[in-house]
């Protein structure tokens, strides 16, 4: 350990206490204001085309657009084949993610301290680490070429859905970890037979937790851009096909960035994810909280 | 059979779902990169010719892997500053308190901000200022990125130091105290030096993960296949250019493309392996 000096007096050791102290409150506000910046931005440049119309009506082209800019009237229209393109792409990640995540944690809680649970643990950190863009490459590779020759949901489904699948081993896991062993214990003297003792009584006592994991990784991949690029690509229309291109709100953000006719339509639009986005992390932190 | 091996057999082997999607994926990067690595051998990493044109065809990685490392860096470097005082805020000073939970809970809202968000918000907030105080001229390029980058990641590198931070023993700290020493002085000659590895940890995965950031840094940095030769200059990243030139390629671009994403996932793997290491040998 390195000796603190003591040639400085203890009037000049107190200011540098207090200057120090000073600069991590200031720093740490520094640090926390480009979420208030960013919500207030998206609110006072989004508020004015957030209507129920934006969420219902599909989107405008972009003469359409061009014709009510120079009007300076709102943009007509919706995002409704956005809207409908991230649920349905979300939903389709979650049936993949979730029952596999779910099932794979209970093993690895089951065989704790195995090699073979210890590769599985180590090899989903990885994934979790691995860049969207690449998932979105490998989705690309996988089911663009080779299931649904073309890009679609599906594949963009899939990218996403490999993006969850860590994050849901891993709250699984920790979940069922915090639950008392006895449990499973008098279950299991009960002579319960051993998978319902798993998914009849550890998964139910930890289904808020295992709630909070899975909210959290939704509202981790609503956003996501990147990959449903590679994968799932945009469309104008309303789709309901799985194996056919369609949209998403990152993907119309995209658009409309790069349309200038559109721009207008970025911030409602990104208010509007923004708005998911938060809406699942604080009920997922609302969940984790109201169990403690 | 009866039903217990059943289950741990199903058990089993839907977990193995993961381990065969890792080496599907090593397996299909590796496949998708051959006919680029075949014809370009060693030169696709050390080239920085990136040249489209048909016919002479010719694909260099250097410039993007340079630009993703320099943007990732100079990222690290600004949020280290910002992500230390707030873990201090978090796991020192304001420790349990209303106001770090109320701090705490923003800085993870900032890591559920979509990165497409932050590029809007760098593009039409952050350049325009820039550029008004006379910082930058053009807006783009190297030093735009990494400050949204370093924004970015600052919530993975707080919430590991602060909770390394949080678990410093009290009795070292209340030992210093009884010597009469000041808190500044408690916190960098002992809570510090006890949590240095947790927080170092913190910082190789938070720039992990600036590493393969897409959308707000395609949108900022400027997308010219240059190395970038100083903090204002305009570059690309291994994944901004993947998305940016992913929509026309086939052929021996998209093999480019896919051995871009390769180099990508064997950097950041290496990357979060050192950080998970240093973590795992902490408990």
């Amino acid at each position: 350990m390195q000796s603190i000096s003591t040639k400085d007096n203890i009037s000049v050791r107190i200011k540098k206490d207090r200057i120090f102290l000073g600069l991590v409150v200031l720093l740490s506000v520094v640090t926390v204001s480009p979420i208030v910046l960013i919500i207030f931005k998206l609110i006072a440049k989004g508020y004015k085309q957030l209507s129920f119309g934006f969420l219902v009506e599909k989107m405008p082209d972009t003469m359409q657009a061009m014709t009510a800019v120079t009007n300076n009237e709102l943009i007509p229209g919706g995002i409704a084949n956005a809207i409908l393109g991230t649920l349905l792409m979300v939903v389709l990640a979650s049936v993949i993610a979730i029952p596999v995540g779910i099932i794979s944690g209970v093993y690895l809680y089951e065989n704790q301290g195995k090699w073979m649970a210890n590769l599985t643990r180590s090899v989903s950190d990885i994934l979790q680490g691995v860049p969207s863009i690449v998932l979105g490459l490998i989705s690309y590779i996988w089911v663009v070429k080779h299931v649904t020759h073309g890009f679609s949901a599906l594949a963009g489904s899939v990218s996403l859905a490999i993006m969850m699948l860590p994050m849901i081993v891993r709250s699984t896991e920790e979940t069922l970890k915090m639950i008392p062993q006895t449990l499973k214990e008098a279950g299991l003297a009960l002579g319960i037979p051993y998978w319902r003792v798993l998914f009849g009584i550890l998964i139910p006592t930890g289904f808020s937790g295992l709630m909070t994991g899975i909210l959290l990784a939704v509202s981790r991949v609503i956003g996501e851009t990147a990959p449903l690029m590679l994968t799932a690509l945009g469309s104008s229309v309303i789709n309901a096909n799985i194996a056919k291109p369609t949209s998403a709100i990152p993907l119309v953000i995209w658009e409309f960035y790069n349309d200038p006719n559109m721009v207008d339509l970025i911030w409602s639009s990104s208010l509007l994810l923004m708005i998911m986005v938060l809406a699942f992390n604080l009920t997922a932190k609302q969940i984790a909280a109201s169990r403690k | 059979m009866n039903s217990d091996k059943i289950t741990k057999i199903v058990l089993f082997s839907v977990s193995f779902i993961i381990l065969f999607i890792a080496g599907g994926m090593v397996f299909s990067l590796v496949g998708g990169a051959i006919p680029s690595f075949k014809t370009f051998g060693l030169g696709f990493i050390t080239s920085s010719q990136w040249d489209p044109t048909e016919g002479k065809e010719s694909y260099g990685a250097l410039p993007f892997i340079a630009g993703t490392l320099i943007t990732s860096f100079a990222a690290l470097i600004i949020s280290f500053p910002l992500s230390f005082a707030t873990s201090l805020f978090l796991g020192e000073y304001y420790r349990n308190t209303r106001v770090a939970k109320v701090l705490g809970t923003m800085v993870d809202l900032l890591a559920g901000i979509p990165s497409i968000v932050y590029g809007l918000w760098g593009f039409y907030v952050l350049r325009p200022f820039l550029i008004d105080i006379g910082f930058e001229n053009q807006g783009f390029g190297v030093f735009t990125s990494s400050l949204v980058l370093a924004i970015m990641i600052i919530p993975y590198a707080t919430s590991l130091s602060n909770e390394i931070i949080s678990m410093v023993p009290n009795d070292l700290k209340e030992a210093a105290y009884s010597l009469g020493s000041t808190r500044y002085e408690v916190i960098m000659h002992v809570t510090v030096p006890a949590a240095r590895s947790g927080i170092f940890a913190g910082y190789i995965l938070s720039f992990g993960r600036a590493l393969g950031e897409t959308m707000a840094v395609t949108m900022l940095i400027g997308n010219a296949n240059i190395i970038p030769d100083s903090l204002f200059s305009t570059g690309n990243t291994m994944a901004s250019v993947i998305a940016n030139q992913f929509g026309e390629a086939d052929g021996l671009k998209l093999s480019a493309l896919i051995s871009i994403g390769l180099l990508l996932f064997v950097i950041t793997g290496i990357v979060n392996g050192i950080g998970k290491l240093i973590i795992k040998k902490m408990n």
